[in-house]
């Protein structure tokens, strides 16, 4: 088995607001091991941009801060580092890429001069070695006239061609981890394609780890490897794919899988979860997903389920259902 | 069949693009570029397409919100844009429209129960108690509270938003509902919520949909025929079953297979289409999808498809069908 490269360990990042804390990311485990694809998926407001934020060491504090646990990178805690220290490995060996390309690319300055920046920046290049291995970037993310685009800017390109240059420059230092924040939520379809068909030729060539965030199961269904799905700040079950879309363990999982209609498979009635996402100020020491699950139980409204495997190691998922002693002390 | 409630004839919707010192007319978006479909009444016919395709130009146009270039629609035999600005007004009712964004589409400072009966007083009904009684019986319908009746939107999530909005356009007792992207800004979760208050209002109220999506899985789960639209011009049209099963366009047979499906087993041969989506201000000659095509020849590239029946009301505009 493939090692392990970056490992949350109880990470916790809280909010403060005026109406109250806000655990965005509550007690959250996990690992991601060397030329990975893992996922995160969940809802609006599930803490999974926050989980890759804190990884970043993007939280802006304040509102936010990292109040425990740790991130290891190859063996090194991520949240001990010095700024100058993560500025050595932000870009270079972990990089990142966002869900709006527009926002995220300077619009005054060219294509050219975004990408070749962290190659002069991390890799000690000059100008001109930089210009050759940008346009040689270019062309990898399956550009075609790549000297020309070298010269454009931004807004000269559509949202695919956008975010094709953001993998670019993500890639442009050759980074052990690719985080994706929901890259192709902004495209259409055909476009989305491309793009999720670029990134696994990418993790096959240069045997990449990523961590892509999604809300949409078709995504993670074709891209991951490895799936942790996360419910009001916490990781509510994690498993390889093939197991989790087997044998789902959560009722939310259940019931997200359920809800999505798909195409070619036509239900009477698409089966919907009831309720909304609770309001995540203050949330109690329980199942957060308590008043929306079918199967709820006295115990699941004021103890917390432990997060363990059941019956496959690999399969782990925080529900009473699956817990022998359910009695309220 | 039932009878044609919204008919749809060469439909030509242009926005001028301006340049120069005087702003004058340099040339066009064709936006929506000779469409003509027919809705039959109860039935909910759906278009798809990517981002700039036309189909929210469409929807707008359909229903008079922006001024038609050319063509006619016909809402029970009545052209909606001949017909003079006071007698659309009465008709007004009876048309409605969903808007995708349920954040931008409400006025923060105006309670939810006085938008969804303020159409009400509009058109004539003014006793404030016949106003709060059919708007509590429509939020009832909706899936809202009676409580929430004097909160402001702010205080609702995007799913609940969405339900105000169809709560807005179904006071008034509509026919004919333009739903445009009702459930793209919405999670999986609510999403399917939302869809079958959808179905089940229109099961209800016999309403007619025309339901404009991105999402062909949505698409097929809610509508009876589907409209598949490139660039401005419709590629293809059939009933939903004959589409799904049988789909004759390149383009539409891409569009499925791009659809990431949540099923890790599955292999499948996908169609990945090269390039971009070209500009709708320059689009390309011939047929507009050639640039894209992994079928394309110099036919394509010169001669325009014709957009025609291929048999069992399958509309295809493609020269290799």
């Amino acid at each position: 088995m493939a090692k392990d490269l970056v490992e949350f360990r109880n990470l916790e990042t809280h909010f403060q607001t005026p109406a109250g804390t806000v655990k965005a990311v509550n007690n959250v485990s996990f690992k991601i091991r060397e030329g990975e694809t893992l996922c995160v998926v969940g809802e609006s407001g599930c803490g999974k941009s926050v989980t890759a934020m804190s990884l970043m060491g993007l939280i802006e504090s304040p509102p936010g801060k990292i109040v425990g646990g740790q991130i290891l990178f190859e063996d090194r805690d991520l949240l001990k580092l010095s700024k100058r220290d993560l500025s050595l490995i932000r870009g270079k060996e972990i990089s990142m890429i966002f869900q709006e390309p527009m926002s995220s690319l300077n619009p005054v300055l060219t294509i050219g001069e975004q990408i070749s920046e962290p190659l002069i920046l991390h890799m000690l290049m000059d100008r001109k070695t930089a210009k050759k291995r940008a346009i040689e970037l270019i062309n990898m993310v399956g550009i075609p006239r790549a000297e020309k685009i070298f010269d454009s800017y931004p807004h000269e390109l559509s949202g695919g061609m956008r975010q094709r240059i953001m993998i670019a420059i993500a890639l442009s230092c050759d980074p052990k981890l690719l985080i994706a924040d929901e890259p192709t939520t902004a495209l259409d379809v055909t476009i989305q394609a491309q793009i999720l068909d670029l990134m696994r030729d990418i993790k096959k060539q240069l045997n990449t780890s990523i961590m892509l965030i999604t809300h949409d199961l078709g995504v993670v269904a074709e891209m991951a490897d490895y799936v942790v799905v996360m419910y009001a700040g916490k990781v509510i079950e994690e498993a390889p794919v093939l197991e989790l879309f087997k044998n789902p363990q959560h009722p939310y999982t259940k019931g997200l899988l359920k809800a999505k209609p798909i195409i070619n498979q036509v239900q009477e009635r698409l089966y919907s979860i009831p309720g909304q996402v609770p309001n995540p100020i203050e949330l109690g020491n329980n199942c957060h997903f308590h008043d929306r699950c079918e199967s709820c139980m006295d115990i699941c409204k004021v103890k917390a389920p432990p997060f363990r495997a059941h019956d496959n190691a690999e399969h782990k998922s925080a529900c009473w259902l699956y817990e022998e002693e359910r009695e309220v002390l | 069949m039932s009878e044609v409630l919204v008919q749809v004839d060469h439909l030509k919707k242009y926005f001028p693009i301006t340049g120069g010192v005087f702003q004058r007319t340099v040339g066009h978006v064709k936006a929506v570029d000779d469409i003509s479909f027919r809705i039959h009444k109860g039935e909910s016919f759906g278009l798809v397409g990517e981002s700039g395709c036309g189909k929210s130009t469409i929807g707008r146009t359909i229903l008079r919100l922006t001024d038609k270039t050319e063509g006619t629609v016909l809402f029970k035999g009545q052209d909606l844009h001949s017909i003079a600005k006071e007698e659309l007004r009465r008709l007004r009712p009876k048309l409605q429209i969903v808007f995708q964004d349920p954040f931008s589409s409400l006025n923060p400072r105006i309670r939810i129960g006085h938008a969804i009966g303020e159409a009400l007083f509009d058109h004539g009904v003014t006793n404030p108690k016949i106003v709060r009684e059919r708007v509590l019986e429509t939020m009832n319908i909706c899936g809202l509270a009676p409580y929430q009746y004097d909160r402001y939107p702010h205080e609702f999530s995007g799913g609940q938003r969405q339900r105000i909005g169809i709560a807005r356009a179904l006071i008034m007792n509509p026919e004919f509902v333009v739903a445009d992207e009702p459930v793209s800004a919405l999670d999986v979760s609510i999403q399917a919520q939302i869809i079958n208050l959808l179905s089940d209002l229109q099961r209800d109220k016999q309403l007619t949909y025309l339901f404009i999506s991105h999402d062909l899985s949505v698409v097929e789960h809610l509508c009876d025929r589907v409209g598949v639209m490139y660039l401005g011009s419709m590629v293809e049209q059939a009933k939903k079953e004959e589409l799904f099963s049988n789909p004759l366009h390149p383009y539409t047979k891409a569009l499925m297979s791009a659809i990431p499906i949540p099923d890790p087993t599955l292999k499948r041969e996908r169609i990945v289409l090269q390039g971009d989506i070209p500009s709708p201000a320059n689009p390309p000659s011939g047929c507009k999808f050639h640039t894209r095509c992994p079928m394309a020849t110099d036919l394509c590239k010169q001669q325009i498809p014709e957009y025609r029946d291929v048999g069992n009301e399958h509309f295809v505009a493609c020269h290799y069908v």
